[in-house]
């Protein structure tokens, strides 16, 4: 018999795994009845206009609205951000450790990949 | 005009330090991390608007004094006030001289009780402040002002809470009827204007608070059908319990004090 284990990596977190369904279910509500029952959300701050989302940290909520309002006064309190994105973590695949050395090692001796070859004009400051 | 405007700024400080206290309530014991911080934030947004409306009662106060200082005694209702303070308004005055409404110092009950009281209370603070910015006090136009944005963000949070336990599972639906139960009453309060608020409003710096019931029970009428949840029986005509804004409290609010009040009543003037 093939008996295959599955580790799961962060942010890599298949359905049942990730909560929430149980509240999809409201003739059987959840007997713990707590935060831990919603699913994960991952939440990103974008701290000026202009710059990218950064990943700031995950909370629990029940929908998505919930989700950006914890964000708001769990992550934007001390004036943080301008503008809040929220994903359910079980939409996050992660690349697994275990395969970095295929995925990322060969990259190392390939220096030539680097625009380090290239003379630049003194004009040219931010490159 | 000065007088009224005293009690106007102190119960507008009441209302929102009172209802600020009993949230903190949850820090620590909030139903999940997430909105016991949540419920936290809003003490906190709440305590901060009692700060400004304090502050400035206690600028009026003090300056009243002075004017006045030879030949009557201070405003009633005002507790000692010989050099008034925030700490002092919020520490020193005795339960009949707060003059927040009932609504504010009930208990903060169960989650459910909690939210449809944010609710009710967001839902008259938005509107209320939405006229308090056209004040012909600049101060308290304010206060309002900057306190909008804040409570526009309480009426929101709240709002969505009320549909999500009204429509959500029996259980969280029979809690928001349990709470409805409990606080329908004191509901009426708000819009019965006290003798001051009618001062207020006649001198132009404080808000005709009957005016404000009939979009109060529209906004309200829109969630609660969202919410699968109706008012209950007798509805807007129920019979409502008044008489805080006169002093005249529940015994709920001698439990604030325990807390609230006990270092500075143990340790007067203590700091750290």
């Amino acid at each position: 018999m093939n008996i295959q284990i599955k580790k799961f990596y962060y942010g890599d977190i298949p359905d049942d795994k990730a909560g929430g369904n149980e509240l999809k279910d409201s003739k059987n509500p959840p007997s713990g009845g707590r935060g831990a029952d919603w699913p994960l959300w991952e939440v990103f701050i974008r701290s000026k206009q202009g710059l990218d989302h950064k990943h700031v940290g995950s909370l629990h909520a029940a929908d998505a609205q919930m989700a950006i309002e914890n964000a708001r006064d769990a992550y934007t309190r001390r004036m943080e951000g301008v503008s809040i994105w929220v994903v359910e973590s079980k939409y996050i695949h992660a690349s697994n450790p275990e395969e970095a050395g295929e995925l990322f090692e060969p990259a190392i001796d390939k220096i030539y990949r680097h625009p380090t070859f290239y003379d630049l004009p003194d004009e040219v400051n931010q490159m | 005009m000065n007088e009224s405007l005293i009690r106007y700024a102190l119960h507008l400080a009441d209302n929102s330090l009172i209802l600020g206290q009993r949230n903190s309530e949850w820090c620590g014991h909030g139903p999940v991390l997430e909105q016991d911080i949540a419920i936290t934030n809003i003490s906190l947004d709440l305590i901060g608007q009692a700060r400004n409306f304090y502050q400035y009662a206690a600028q009026l106060i003090n300056n009243f004094q002075k004017l006045e200082s030879s030949k009557v005694s201070p405003p009633a209702g005002g507790g000692d006030l010989e050099g008034a303070s925030e700490d002092s308004l919020a520490y020193s005055r005795k339960e009949e001289e707060f003059k927040n409404c009932l609504l504010v110092e009930q208990t903060k009950g169960d989650w459910a009780q909690t939210i449809l009281r944010q609710f009710f209370f967001s839902q008259y603070q938005y509107l209320l402040f939405q006229q308090l910015q056209n004040s012909k006090d600049g101060q308290l136009a304010a206060i309002a002002e900057k306190s909008l944005k804040e409570v526009t963000y309480h009426l929101r949070w709240s709002s969505e809470w009320v549909i999500r336990l009204g429509d959500g599972t029996d259980e969280s639906h029979k809690r928001m009827i349990k709470a409805i139960d409990e606080l329908w009453k004191y509901t009426g309060e708000l819009f019965e204007p006290a003798s001051y608020e009618l001062r207020a409003a006649n001198e132009g710096f404080g808000v005709d608070v009957s005016k404000l019931k009939e979009p109060w029970q529209i906004k309200v009428s829109d969630i609660f059908s969202e919410a699968t949840l109706i008012p209950p029986s007798g509805g807007w005509a129920a019979l409502m319990q008044t008489g805080g804004k006169e002093g005249k409290h529940t015994e709920h609010l001698g439990s604030i004090f325990t807390e609230l009040q006990y270092m500075q009543k143990t340790y007067p003037g203590c700091e750290w």
